[in-house]
């Protein structure tokens, strides 16, 4: 390992540009001639549109253009793509009702776009907004997902009972057949609670058209350009992808929210061609609340068979889950594929079924949110899993070991077939951090201070570095999910590296470059990556599902290797030996058995030369290119314990400790990967303690649509910093060489049951609804004080 | 339309602005400075905490014209040529950012906690006063760290 190499806590290369000022995110870009834009949206949860008025808008001062569903419709643009078609049991495929970029006919949720203002000044399209004059007819709504089945609103036409699948997984008649045959039943109903993801850098675009080129430019806030390229392009139809140009510059957080194709950013770049000018938009928070994707929103009714032995035989779930108003770009594959396949948590199940029926509200569309599927499975069976040890008075952590998986690979009933882990490695690690032995001291001690501390344990496993493309073909996925790279060494030696992966506070420009010094032996700071540009980048997949380290570096590693075979030529051809004895190591060449030896930059110097080899035999350049697609998912997986107090008195609840170990294989910038986990948590805490989108039932608007409604998690709300303990086992992945799993995730996915199993156990209840704010807590507690007095 | 005269970073500038103009707009889109970013449009998020006259302000619910004649430091202003602010400095060491957008309104508001509490500002009392600043990466931990660490060195 080098100073700088794989492994090391290296500092962020990027920082310093954010620590000064010296950002570059879409808003902080101003083109010549930029007009804004601004979104009219819809006040309803369910409309129809009967007229838009937009006469008296139009002569308001500044006014450029006013654009609605009719003008989308007139020139052909298409509509809005769910990338992943899930058949139904009965092997009828989703029924997905169109998504228009401007509402067509119909609103379908409060905040739905209607219209879009284009102005001088960003004030003048918003005062013209207000003068847009929108005739709706009410229509009946829902926005709870589990009355919306046998609601009389309908979204969508194509829905008639608002049921886009009914989908299943696994052996229904084994499943019946080994609960039949328990010896105990545990069963949850259990709701995960809808979020908004909350990047900090709200949603926002500036589309510009070139009349002299016939081309377009968007600069978007994107986890994933490429996508969003391709999708505008072949699905929109705006233009061929080699007259769209799509920019994500530094974007301000995702957490998925980032990754879907968004109305609001087609129709600015579609519209500046009407206008003649770049229109620039960026959201409003209120905006971000309203019309981001949101996640989660499960109702489940979930079981778990016991044998007199304690050990799990058989898992039975039955969700509901929410789309929204419309299909988002990955919304379908989420309850489905990111989830049901991963409920076998760590845990050797012989028998699991789940069915699920994805669903549609009158809501903001529902997709991938920081865990996608995955923090709800883990929920339900961690959930599961700690209640009935408790039933069965067996130690949570004994009954969870009891059960774990040992042997690997180890094929799962539901799809998945884990490759490497050592979960018992884990738990013991996580038992000794947390002090779990002195728990009953501590209790002791927080009682006397009137508080009622309690433990909660979660095992979560998730599948990441999504994904095989054959795999996620054949499960429905129109596209499969491989990365690029290119490799491109200059003539001194220098290297930029060109991913199709994108970093938006993943630290991309470090660990990448950490990979290329480790491989290449060249310094850091001679390493420069470039993302996020698709004009520079010809194709990638983007981030998101925990996949650039474990897909889009051995997408980079392969192309490193390719460079090191073509320098090992040069090097060969100009100190005249042969191939085979050359050499490389350190960022030297050198020729087995002599003193002849190249740097890597005079190496790269004379690829570039032209005369320093004959090129009929050699090509001039050093420059590579890969296209890697992954073997398999990988398995990060790890055991987080919780400690909270409650206060008797309000039913607040404090985390006081909170230990996570994870194996997430190798680690490429430790100090990174501890970044993670640590704001994974602080959302898993977030949605276990505060977080939760509500929707009035009555008006179908949604209550919690700013920051002083909807609960942000605040640096008071984490524990103490030596209260915080992180540790980490491995078992390196051994499908990508540098034997790294993917842990953007595992933060969201295992904190919410960690948190809500240390409540029940503080509070003595079997079930306590997320989130577990301190009127849920303290009303759960008073039937136990009523008892008692 | 009424001229603003204000001291933003060190240097006099001028700009002709309306009376409902917020300083964030007039720093970002008359002075084209756009370190100081929004998160929000309800104060809540601190994404553009800047200094007034030596105090950490909300410039998204500052009316422009109200700082007429005020000194303003941005996180432009905080680094001298290529010498890092202590509490700048303190953010890249221990890891205080990841996506950097609520990075400047941090800094600013840390600066201000030290001013106020001293050096050896406790863990309690740093966590408590950033309630007006949201970070949806790091989950404060390293921010925390970050903020003691720029305090001894101030």
């Amino acid at each position: 390992m080098t100073g700088t190499g794989v492994g090391a806590s290296v500092r962020r290369k990027e920082d310093l540009r954010f620590i000064t000022g010296k950002g570059n995110y879409t808003d902080d870009i101003t083109l010549k001639d930029q007009a804004y834009g601004y979104f009219l949206r819809s006040p309803h949860a369910h409309a129809k549109i009967k007229s838009i008025n937009t006469a008296k808008a139009s002569k308001m001062p500044g006014v450029l253009g006013i654009f609605t569903g009719d003008d989308v419709a007139k020139d052909k643009l298409g509509g809005l793509i769910c990338g992943w078609m899930i058949h139904s049991k009965d092997g009828s495929g989703m029924k997905a009702g169109p998504h228009p970029v401007l509402a067509q006919d119909k609103v379908r949720f409060v905040g739905d776009q209607v219209a879009l203002i284009v102005a001088e000044t960003k004030a003048q399209a918003k005062a013209a907004a207000a003068a847009v004059q929108v005739s709706y007819a009410v229509l009946p709504h829902v926005v709870d997902v589990a009355k919306a089945m046998k609601s009389k609103a309908q979204v969508h036409d194509v829905a008639p009972d608002n049921r886009v699948y009914n989908w299943s997984l696994g052996d229904e008649a084994a499943t019946a057949a080994a609960f039949k045959s328990a010896a105990h039943v545990t069963s949850l109903d259990i709701v995960n609670n809808r979020l908004i993801p909350n990047a900090m850098e709200p949603r926002a675009a500036i589309g510009a058209y070139d009349a002299g080129t016939e081309s377009y430019t968007l600069y978007t806030t994107s986890q994933n350009p490429h996508v969003a390229r391709l999708v505008i392009s072949a699905f929109h139809g705006l233009a061929p992808e080699h007259k769209l140009r799509v920019i994500a510059p530094d974007v301000g957080g995702g957490f998925g929210s980032k990754i879907f194709i968004y109305g609001e950013e087609v129709a600015c770049v579609w519209a500046a061609k009407h206008v003649g000018r770049p229109i620039k938009w960026t959201g409003e928070r209120s905006e971000s609340f309203l019309s981001d994707a949101h996640g989660r929103d499960h109702v489940t009714k979930a079981e778990l068979a016991i044998d007199g032995s304690g050990k799990i035989t058989a898992l039975r779930v039955n969700t509901k889950a929410a789309m929204g108003a419309y299909l988002s770009t990955f919304s379908s594959a989420v309850p489905t594929y990111l989830y049901a396949t991963l409920l076998s948590g760590q845990y050797n199940i012989p028998n699991i079924y789940a069915e699920i029926d994805a669903i549609y509200t009158n809501t903001a569309p529902v997709d991938a949110y920081r865990g996608a599927g995955r923090p709800e499975a883990t929920y339900v069976v961690e959930r599961l899993v700690e209640t009935a040890a408790r039933e069965l008075k067996i130690d949570p952590a004994e009954f969870r070991r009891r059960n774990f998986i040992t042997q690997f690979p180890h094929q799962t009933p539901v799809i998945m077939c884990y490759d490497t882990g050592d979960y018992g490695a884990a738990l013991d690690k996580a038992l000794e951090l947390s002090d779990y032995k002195n728990f009953a001291k501590r209790k002791a001690a927080s009682l006397k201070n009137g508080k009622l501390r309690g433990i909660g344990f979660s095992a979560y496993i998730e599948a990441c570095g999504i994904a095989p493309s054959a795999a996620v073909g054949s499960l429905g996925a129109g596209v499969g999910l491989w990365e690029s790279a290119e490799v491109r060494v200059n003539a001194v030696g220098t290297v930029e590296v060109l991913t199709g992966s994108h970093s938006h506070g993943q630290g991309h420009e470090t660990t990448f470059a950490q990979l290329v010094s480790e491989k290449l032996g060249v310094d850091i700071n001679s390493v420069s990556i470039v993302h996020g540009d698709t004009d520079k980048v010809q194709m990638g997949m983007g981030t998101y599902g925990s996949r650039s380290g474990a897909v889009g570096m051995h997408a980079i590693s392969k192309a490193l290797d390719k460079i090191e075979a073509k320098a090992k030529r040069v090097a060969a051809a100009v100190m005249e030996s042969s191939v085979d004895d050359i050499e490389f190591k350190n960022g030297t060449f050198t020729v087995k058995g002599t003193d002849k030896k190249m740097a890597f930059y005079e190496v790269a110097l004379a690829s570039y030369v032209g005369h320093k080899f004959n090129s009929n035999e050699i090509e001039i350049g050093l420059k590579e290119t890969s296209f890697h697609d992954p073997a398999n998912f990988v398995f990060p997986a790890g055991v987080h314990i919780c400690e909270v107090e409650v206060d008797q008195d309000t039913g607040l609840t404090k985390i006081a400790a909170y230990t996570a170990v994870d194996d997430f294989g190798n680690l490429i910038n430790p100090m990174i990967v501890e970044g993670q986990v640590q704001g994974g948590v602080a959302q898993g805490i977030g949605q276990a303690l505060i977080e939760g989108a509500v929707y009035d039932e009555d008006s179908g608007q949604l209550l919690t649509g700013s920051y002083m409604d909807y609960n942000m998690p605040r640096a008071a709300n984490m524990p103490h910093i030596e209260n915080f303990k992180l540790g980490f086992t491995c078992t390196p992945c051994p499908t990508n060489p540098m034997g790294i799993k993917g842990c953007g995730e595992a933060g969201a996915i295992g904190a919410p049951p960690a948190v809500i199993n240390a409540i029940t156990d503080a509070i003595g209840v079997r079930e306590i609804a997320m989130p577990a704010t301190p009127l849920t807590v303290w009303s759960a507690m008073q039937p136990m004080k009523k008892a008692a007095e | 339309m009424p001229t603003l005269s204000v001291k933003v970073n060190g240097k006099a500038v001028k700009g002709d602005v309306e009376g409902r103009t917020l300083l964030v707009d007039f720093i970002r889109e008359h002075l084209g400075m756009t370190g100081t970013h929004v998160g929000c449009d309800t104060s809540q998020c601190g994404a553009c905490v800047v200094h007034i006259n030596g105090k950490a302000v909300k410039s998204c619910t500052t009316l422009a014209l109200s700082c007429e004649g005020a000194d303003v430091t941005t996180v432009e202003g905080l680094a001298k040529g290529t010498e890092l602010h202590p509490m700048q400095a303190a953010f890249k060491e221990h890891h205080g950012l990841q996506c950097g957008f609520c990075t400047p309104g941090m800094i600013m508001a840390a600066i201000d906690i030290v001013k106020r509490n001293g050096k050896k500002v406790d863990e309690e009392t740093i966590r408590r006063e950033l309630s007006g600043n949201i970070c949806r990466c790091t989950g404060y931990h390293n921010i925390v760290k970050a903020v003691q660490a720029g305090a001894a060195n101030m």
